[in-house]
């Protein structure tokens, strides 16, 4: 029996399909900025970029939760370190933009490599977590308290954003700046999660003893791992900061951590794209919600409940169930 | 030749000695069994040798080569597979994923961060597969397959790693009559087949003296018979051990 072949044969036969799905979510990404500038506001245009940097934020850390089963309670570090050497690059040093681009995500990989270093040889969940919040909290310290480097509790106003991506008329320019590199970042991630690698990630998270006792050096491997998240991460981080144009300190605290678990978690971890979800669901309801009560924890502290409680895989893990019954159903 | 030699290794538990000083040699090519009541320490010993415990004294040389101290990877890089009493797969991922990440890994894939994945090794992975007979499951999520499967599947993924020496902890625990029968065949065949030697664990006394071509008594941490399965079914002190010295005394 050849499964390779029979599977092979299933994917040609859905090919079409694919192309037809592609081509209409290509069409949608284009149109959304155009309809939501005419039809709504540019407020909701903004609401749609933010979702696309914590989408990209939380697929970035999925890797290290999702497939690496790492619970990193640390995440907001390299968003922020991200964010803060862009913007601390571009006010202080007026660096040119590019530059400023593509050093900070190295930035946000190397403070990666550093926490990861430590915090890949702990062995348990609640103490893997608290590591990674304690190196944190840290950067978060170092950013509200070196005041006469990063500004303090000031944060970092009105960051030097070129006129091509300028967000003071409309936001559509910056809409197609950020969806490009969020899509790259993204297809680089789907890659990831497909190679070799993945499938490494995956066995240690499933068992990191039997990993070890076929050869995997369980270590380094979730290393490279919580390097190349903090990378993307610190990407995030970047479109966040030309998005805001100015940056606080509190991007870099415990709670933005927290935020990106949530967001995994209502999406979905096992899903690729869950997080992404996840990051549509909070960044919608969260300005939904605060127009209209203060009490939005009250509210994200519930329907967390009742996800973890009754759908642990997430919205999303819930609608594929869902879908795949529903397909088998229609066979029969 | 002897694949494996172990020379006087000990290690010891707060005030409890499990393994207290063991003399051991598996001879290339043969299937060697270590037997024993329950906490007599072969577990542990299959730790230290495959270096999962660091050991307390003494040393292991595999293939003449001294791996005291190594870790794991090292080991199984070598070419010593093992499996554990506790089968040990990656329950979520499907029974060829099982097979293939290890495939993968161990052809030096492991680290390609943009090949596909999907389509390197698959007839390799089908081999096993088919080897340990799990072909027909190959799509099923390997954490719901019966006891028995899941110890096939955790030989294969040894056998994925190319061993020359398989480390079994009792290949056959959980498993029916007729499984066992069918995994004493299957580990033996394979075994000739590849020329592989084999140690393993086992409670199933009818399966140990079926396969084994030497047999070490081990209680209390140490070696109390060596031999011959002939030798050690006439040894006394294993007589006492398994049936107990005065089987009347209970009257």
């Amino acid at each position: 029996m050849d499964i390779g072949r029979a599977k092979r044969g299933a994917t040609e036969r859905s090919n079409t399909e694919k192309w037809l799905w592609g081509g209409i979510s290509c069409l949608a990404l284009i149109a959304i900025p155009f309809v939501l500038e005419k039809g709504f506001s540019q407020y909701d245009l903004y609401l749609v970029i933010k979702i696309l940097v914590f989408a990209l934020f939380a697929m970035s850390f999925n890797l290290v939760l999702g497939y690496g089963g790492m619970m990193s309670f640390g995440h907001a570090a390299f968003f922020g370190v991200g964010a803060y050497c862009f913007s601390l690059l571009l006010v202080r040093a007026s660096c040119p933009l590019v530059l400023a681009f593509l050093a900070a995500p190295f930035a946000a990989a190397i403070v990666g490599l550093i926490i990861g270093y430590f915090s890949v040889k702990i062995k348990g969940v609640f103490y893997f977590a608290t590591i990674t919040l304690s190196f944190a909290q840290l950067v978060y310290i170092l950013a509200f308290k070196w005041r006469s480097f990063t500004f303090g509790d000031d944060g970092i106003q009105g960051i030097p954003v070129p006129a091509f991506i300028s967000t003071d008329v409309s936001y559509i320019p910056y809409y197609f700046f950020a969806l490009v590199i969020t899509l790259i970042c993204i297809y680089v991630l789907w890659k990831i999660s497909k190679s070799p690698f993945g499938m490494m990630l995956m066995s240690l998270r499933e068992n990191p003893e039997r990993a070890a006792f076929i050869g995997i050096k369980v270590e380094r491997y979730r290393l490279i791992a919580f390097v190349i998240s903090a990378f993307f991460s610190g990407v995030a981080g970047v479109l966040y900061a030309l998005l805001e144009t100015s940056i606080a300190p509190e991007i870099l605290y415990w709670s933005m951590s927290g935020d990106v678990i949530l967001m995994g978690l209502l999406g979905g971890m096992t899903l690729f794209l869950g997080p992404a979800l996840g990051a549509a669901i909070m960044v919608f309801l969260n300005s939904f919600i605060t127009s209209y009560t203060e009490y939005w924890g009250l509210f994200l502290g519930t329907t967390l409940i009742l996800i973890v409680l009754f759908f642990p895989k997430g919205l999303g893990g819930l609608a594929v169930e869902k879908y795949r019954t529903w397909v088998k159903g229609k066979k029969k | 030749m002897a694949v494996l030699e172990i020379k006087g290794l000990r290690k010891k538990f707060g005030g409890v000695m499990a393994v207290a000083g063991v003399d051991l040699e598996v001879q290339e090519g043969t299937i060697h069994s270590i037997i024993g009541p329950n906490g007599a320490g072969k577990s542990t010993l299959f730790n230290l040798i495959s270096g999962y415990y660091p050991s307390d004294g003494g040393q292991v040389f595999f293939k003449g080569k001294d791996i005291t101290g190594l870790s794991p990877q090292e080991i199984v890089k070598m070419g010593m597979g093992r499996s554990f009493q506790v089968t040990e797969i990656f329950p979520k991922l499907t029974v060829f994923a099982n097979i293939h990440a290890t495939i993968l890994y161990h052809r030096g894939e492991g680290l390609r961060l943009f090949k596909n994945a999907g389509r390197l090794f698959r007839e390799e992975t089908e081999e096993i597969l088919s080897m340990v007979g799990l072909i027909d499951k190959a799509a099923e999520t390997s954490g719901t397959l019966a006891a028995g499967d899941r110890k096939r599947l955790e030989f294969g993924i040894v056998l994925a790693t190319k061993p020359d020496l398989l480390l079994l902890d009792e290949p056959t625990c959980g498993m029916s009559p007729a499984e066992t029968s069918e995994t004493i065949d299957l580990i033996q065949e394979i075994a000739a087949e590849k020329a592989l030697s084999v140690l393993f664990t086992e409670h199933k006394m009818d399966m140990v003296f079926c396969i084994a071509s030497s047999i070490t008594v081990l209680n209390f941490g140490t070696i109390i018979a060596a031999g011959k399965p002939e030798d050690i079914r006439a040894n006394e002190k294993v007589q006492q051990i398994y049936f107990g010295e005065d089987q009347c005394s209970l009257k």
